[in-house]
């Protein structure tokens, strides 16, 4: 087991920035987990998903537990080459909502990069207005498993991160 | 949440190619992982190839979610769907984890399209803006510019419904000699303020009585506005809003009533708004009583096109009654088709439209009879002598009407699909009218420039 600055290994770096989509897992009201596909947006360090209003459950269980682990699982689900690695990265996540309206927009070109027709979509938000008002979910990553070659059946490498933030 | 169901287990193998188990670690966190699984023949339990390193005590409860999207470069991706197991797990000989789910829940939008889980999302939203306005000590209304709420809230584009029949009615006034291009545009003016007026109200009833949130399908063509549904306005705003419209059509009306003849304008104004107001207000909601098509036809045709005859020529006139025979039946097929996709919702709020009351069959062939009238009510205007001949042009948009018979009929349970046919509804309208106009225009030109145009100019 290694333990790492804040950074995440360059290669752990590259399965979320390919990953379209990833099982975001959160701890329930009765202690079970709930997961979610979202898309996984990565930036320096942090984890990045987003929710709309609309689909938000899972940011109130996120306010109540922070606890929560994102894994990338479809080694197929990218716009290149398949994964060669899954990986799942547990860690600590804080809710930013303190402006719905706009704040989530910062992550506009990391989501665009993986999904573009998001930006004509988002053109025409009076057809959906609620879905762009948004939640951004910040993850630290805590310990990273790394599952070579996506093989789960052999153990996972154990990357624990550094308390300090990157 | 749901009970899962063995098809639905029998059917993961065929749409997902691997699992993720998902459990609590000794830190609190959730830990997952892919894994490989299969279903039981009886569609009863999950048997899960246990990943390395994933805690699973003996019973202890698990959440296992299948997850799949087709990757597409272009626009990021489709094909998602999930489904979310939760349930005890034990283990079995041979080294395999066996689910037995309890609690399921699920999406795949082949089945529930995004737009319609989206609105299924509306109540969950509202539930979070006001958490969060009550942790930020303020209300916190969803966010649209000004021009793009006004364009929603009105439904703006709609005015073609408007501008046709008045449009037809200064035509055929203007081939009778009389033309007034301030009056014509003042009475465009107090039409469209009427319109807009009965579009805003029809959204405050349709919220109050519970139409819009039983709606989860609306569409760019049908289910109303929904900004009160949605909280971008208030209903206070909204009365505002459509008081503003109808004071400001009245007071035009009033205008032009006293200028160009009061008690006619006087009467065939206050039809228009009495209708306008009785298609959704209580007591009478024409529209609830399967008479909104009825009323709209009424509005939208004689009406409007009398109406604004009468403010050119100061008389009325039996070939403007007959010219708007067919752009009545087209605007109220316009509303009749895009009633088709709100019919669930419709009848759970108690809104008895006709496609509601009638069948599927019924409803198409409906379509296919007013259509044709509509176009018989052009030729059997022109061959008796009542339209101009020119106005015979407007039957040009006869396979337009085709089209739209054919879309409904194909895509009649399919709001979403149903889409370019409601707009196809809506152009046949507008480019049937247009067309009649233009027809009319053809023989005020001849009239003027030659001393007898023949029979096809007249």
């Amino acid at each position: 087991m290694d333990t790492l600055p804040g950074r995440l290994p360059g290669r752990v770096e590259a399965v979320l920035n390919a990953a379209l989509v990833a099982e975001f897992s959160v701890i329930g009201p009765d202690g079970l987990p709930i997961t979610h596909p979202m898309i996984p947006l990565y930036d320096d360090g942090r984890i990045w998903l987003h929710s709309s209003i609309l689909f938000s459950r899972k940011v109130e269980h996120v306010r109540r537990n922070p606890r929560v682990s994102v894994a990338v699982t479809d080694l197929g689900a990218t716009h290149g080459e398949p994964l060669r690695d899954r990986v799942t990265v547990q860690g600590d996540a804080t809710v930013h909502d303190g402006d719905v309206h706009e704040e989530w927009q910062r992550i506009m070109p990391l989501w665009v990069a993986k999904e573009p027709i998001v930006r004509p979509f988002y053109a025409k938000r009076v057809a959906l207005p609620l879905f762009w008002e948004r939640i951004l979910i910040e993850i630290v990553p805590r310990r990273v498993l790394v599952w070579e070659g996506g093989r789960t059946d052999r153990p996972p490498e154990v990357l624990e991160m550094a308390e300090t933030a990157p | 949440m749901t009970a899962p169901t063995a098809e639905m287990l029998r059917r993961l193998p065929e749409r997902f190619d691997h699992a993720v188990l998902v459990t609590v670690d000794a830190d609190g966190y959730p830990l997952s992982a892919a894994a490989d699984f299969e279903v039981d023949e009886g569609g009863s339990a999950v048997r899960l190839r246990p990943p390395a390193a994933i805690p699973v005590g003996p019973g202890a409860e698990a959440n296992v979610i299948f997850s799949h999207i087709r990757p597409q470069p272009d626009m990021g991706y489709d094909e998602r769907r999930y489904v979310n197991l939760w349930g005890p797990l034990a283990e079995e000989d041979g080294g395999w984890l066996v689910l037995r789910p309890r609690r399921s829940q699920t999406w795949d939008e082949k089945e529930v399209p995004f737009f319609q889980y989206s609105e299924l999302g509306v109540p969950q939203a509202h539930r979070y803006l006001g958490a969060l306005g009550a942790r930020q000590g303020r209300r916190i209304r969803p966010r649209l510019s000004g021009g793009w709420l006004f364009l929603r809230a009105t439904r703006l584009p709609f005015l073609s419904a408007t501008a046709v029949p008045v449009f037809l009615g200064v035509a055929v006034a203007a081939l009778h000699g009389s033309f007034h291009l301030g009056y014509a545009l003042l009475t465009l003016v107090a039409a469209s303020l009427v319109h807009l007026g009965l579009n805003v109200a029809n959204d405050i009833f349709d919220t109050l009585s519970g139409a819009d949130a039983a709606n989860t399908t609306p569409t760019q063509f049908s289910g109303g506005s929904r900004v009160i549904h949605y909280g971008l306005l208030s209903t206070g705003q909204m009365v505002a809003l459509s008081a503003a419209f109808y004071a400001a059509a009245v007071a035009i009306g009033l205008y032009l009533a006293v200028e160009r003849g009061f008690w006619p304008l006087f009467w065939i104004g206050l039809a228009g708004v009495a209708i306008s107001v009785a298609y959704t207000a209580p007591p009478l909601r024409l529209v609830y009583r399967g008479l909104g098509e009825i009323a709209v036809a009424l509005g939208f045709g004689p009406i409007m096109v009398l109406g604004a005859y009468f403010v050119q020529a100061q008389r009325l006139s039996a070939e403007a009654w007959v010219a708007s025979i067919p752009v009545a039946i087209l605007i109220a097929l316009v509303l009749y088709v895009n009633e088709v996709p709100d019919r669930p919702g419709d009848g759970a709020a108690g809104k008895r439209t006709l496609p509601v009351r009638l069948s599927p069959g019924a409803v198409v062939a409906g379509y296919a009879a007013a259509a044709a009238a509509a176009y018989a009510g052009v030729v059997a205007g022109v061959a008796t002598g009542i339209l101009p001949f020119p106005t015979l042009l407007a039957a040009a948009t006869a396979p337009m009407a085709l089209g739209v018979y054919r879309g409904l009929r194909a895509s009649y349970e399919d709001p979403y699909a149903l889409m370019p046919t409601m707009a196809k509804g809506v152009n046949l309208h507008l480019f049937t009218g247009l067309l009649l106009v233009a027809g009319y225009v053809a023989a005020i030109v001849a009239d003027r420039v030659m001393a007898t145009p023949p029979f096809f100019l007249r």
